[in-house]
């Protein structure tokens, strides 16, 4: 079997998670080995992928665990054992 | 990701129940960024999301003698924290943008990746963290909510597709599914712009 370009885009995602089985990726290998657009698309998917898990894109707002705590403790006085 | 460790926290419950309640502090907080950023993903406010949070985190501690422990921890959390967001957001009569979008959501059609061959390296030493941070962040922030949800339990905070499923209260094949989209949406958002930040930055990619 011959996979298009379409045909590995959309296994993109799968394919990175390690999702895919084994004679499905043997034909992604073996298309990226050739196809430059196909291996760039999967590089640069890579990268987006890489980049959010990576540098702590998101910070939670400052303070917010001291607050979150402190309204914690305030709240367990009122309640009383959980 | 705050790996989580069922022996530590069952052990943490335990004790809490027997009255150790600071324990609580423990046990909540790797949870702390998760059930944070998945109420920002769903109000869309920061004061608002960090509020939810609070109530998210009193009642987890209120109703710990429910947690039967046949989910993990974070699960039954993020669940907890997902229908307070919902239940929010009913209040202030916004309509689910999540169940309006499942709609559509099987219907949507192929996406066509940006296509470029030069953007390869993993281009963070080259940008400014504070612009590459905030080129992610506005990618993300202009998902279709369904999308952004997944994107951020599962690339984010680096949950496994199961316990993304069983926050969201969707299928695992919905998860794969969104996660595909959301990625690919993100590469044509944010392949374009990381790769014409490069020549500004003393032409490493060029």
């Amino acid at each position: 079997m011959r996979i298009d370009c379409k045909h590995v885009w959309e296994h993109i995602s799968a394919y990175i998670d390690g999702e895919v089985d084994v004679e499905l990726r043997a034909e992604i290998d073996r298309h990226l080995e050739t196809c430059e657009i196909c291996s760039a698309v999967l590089d640069s998917t890579h990268n987006v992928v890489v980049l959010i898990a990576g540098d702590r894109v998101f910070e939670l707002p400052t303070g917010f665990s001291e607050r979150l705590h402190t309204r914690l403790d305030r709240e367990m006085e009122l309640a009383g054992p959980s | 990701m705050a790996v989580s460790n069922p022996e530590f926290e069952a052990e943490c419950i335990r004790r809490i129940l027997a009255g150790e309640r600071q324990l609580f502090h423990s046990l909540i907080r790797p949870c702390e960024r998760a059930i944070y950023f998945l109420l920002l993903s769903l109000l869309h406010n920061e004061a608002e999301a960090e509020d939810a949070a609070q109530e998210t985190a009193i009642k987890v501690y209120l109703n710990l003698k429910n947690f039967r422990g046949d989910s993990q921890f974070r699960t039954w959390v993020l669940s907890i924290a997902r229908n307070e967001g919902l239940g929010r957001l009913r209040k202030q009569g916004t309509r689910r943008e999540d169940s309006l979008e499942a709609d559509i959501d099987e219907q949507t059609g192929d996406y066509t990746p940006a296509i470029l061959t030069s953007w390869r390296e993993v281009p963070s030493e080259a940008l400014e963290r504070k612009e590459l941070g905030a080129l992610l962040r506005q990618a993300i922030e202009g998902l279709p909510a369904i999308y952004r949800n997944v994107v951020l339990l599962r690339d984010i905070e680096e949950m496994d597709v199961r316990e993304t499923a069983a926050a969201l209260d969707i299928t695992e094949g919905a998860v794969k599914v969104r996660l595909h989209r959301a990625r690919a949406m993100l590469q044509r958002d944010l392949a374009p712009r990381l790769k014409g930040f490069a020549p500004t930055r003393g032409g490493l990619f060029g």
